[in-house]
């Protein structure tokens, strides 16, 4: 805090609106940055790759039925990856399971 | 000379912050240091480097008579007549935006590589098909924006598709700084922008009128003889350019009143 803030908090003005500025402008950019085209296409593509490539590593997944994608809400952005598991690697057969099963939700705000 | 030339991209998203000023003032500085250098106009849409040059009249030929082999490249640039150093290729007329390609603008580039020690591209606004022929261009870029929040929006957006490409190095100009505004905080700090879009700082420039009224005469202010706080900031970014180790222009110490000392007071920091 400046003195400048310390005096105008004492005197119940509005703080200096460079302040304002910086926060509305962050959280814009925040936003933008994961909208950005290039992260929706081929970036997606080829981090759609790698998670499944790890995950099939343990689990039989049924190749059909995935879903990658970028979800916004409330100012934050999550990767959604939906993978329906066929059975694990080492041939059990689970009873087949076609409800979501959230493997990643991790935030890629960056 | 091909290898060594310098191709700059002039780039902000969001047009009026001052690309085509910046380009202006920084060839012929640049030329004056002894550097041949060329500005190409690459908003075929919009053109307007001619104007604030005062070359509007000299046009005869344009880039697109140079890709349609129309005429030879001597033949379409156009000299400075008080900066020889510098020359001008205008832009063609904007139906040229329908078929140009990224690879007619790295034919042009490459042609004035052969002439010139550097080649400034001023890029047009948006982040659409013209920005990216200019793009296909250069080697190197200079995002230029302003302490506001939406020139520095669309400054990001330009980042995000240059840091996807292999131009390098990206620095970044702050144009039209008002330290006065900065110091009582009504303005984002050089700090705030730089910290927000994280690229090394080739340079700021201050708010100046004496802009405008070069831009009336077609006078780049870096051509007259007179002081001005805009020009000493151009020929500071043009020196930093060209590797010159000097201070970038720091807007703290440029308002000298005893108002402007009362502010930074008003800026430290209590706790």
């Amino acid at each position: 805090m400046t003195l400048r803030d310390l005096i105008n908090k004492l005197l119940g003005r509005e703080t200096a609106s460079a302040n304002t500025a910086r926060e509305r402008l962050q959280l814009v950019l925040a936003h933008d940055r994961v909208d950005m085209s290039s992260l929706t296409t081929d970036l997606l593509d080829k981090m759609r790759k790698e998670i499944l490539d790890v995950v099939a590593k343990y689990v039989e997944i049924d190749f059909e039925e995935v879903a990658v994608s970028l979800e916004t809400e409330d100012r934050m952005t999550a990767l959604v990856a939906n993978l329906p598991i066929k059975r694990t690697i080492s041939g059990e057969i689970k009873f087949k399971k076609t409800d979501k099963s959230d493997k990643t939700d991790k935030d890629i705000k960056k | 000379m091909a290898e060594n030339t310098r191709t700059i991209l002039i780039c902000s998203g969001k047009g009026g912050v001052g690309k085509t000023t910046l380009t202006a003032n920084l060839g012929i500085a640049l030329a004056n240091s002894g550097a041949t250098t060329a500005v190409l106009d690459a908003d075929f849409g919009l053109r307007n480097l001619d104007l604030l040059l005062g070359l509007e009249n000299r046009i005869v030929y344009t880039a697109q008579d140079v890709l349609d082999k129309n005429c030879r490249l001597d033949q379409a640039l156009v000299r400075h007549k008080k900066e020889p150093n510098l020359a001008l290729l205008p832009a063609g007329d904007p139906r040229m935006l329908d078929w140009m390609k990224p690879e007619d603008m790295k034919k042009i580039s490459e042609v004035l590589s052969e002439k010139f020690d550097f080649v400034l591209v001023d890029c047009p606004a948006g982040v659409e098909d013209g920005f990216k022929n200019a793009l296909a261009a250069c080697k190197e870029a200079i995002v230029v924006t302003n302490p506001e929040l939406s020139a520095v929006r669309d400054a990001d957006r330009v980042i995000g598709i240059l840091n996807t490409s292999d131009i390098e190095p990206i620095q970044l100009v702050i144009n039209r700084v008002r330290p006065n505004m900065m110091a009582s905080q009504e303005m984002l700090s050089i700090e705030d922008v730089q910290g927000i879009l994280s690229l090394p700082l080739l340079g700021i420039v201050l708010e100046d009128e004496q802009v405008i009224i070069s831009t009336n005469r077609g006078e780049p202010l870096t051509l007259t003889d007179g002081r001005s706080p805009a020009k000493k900031c151009y020929l500071n970014v043009s020196q930093r350019l060209t590797g010159k180790d000097v201070p970038i222009i720091d807007p703290k110490n440029e308002g000298k009143s005893l108002k402007d000392k009362f502010m930074r007071l008003m800026q430290t920091k209590v706790f």
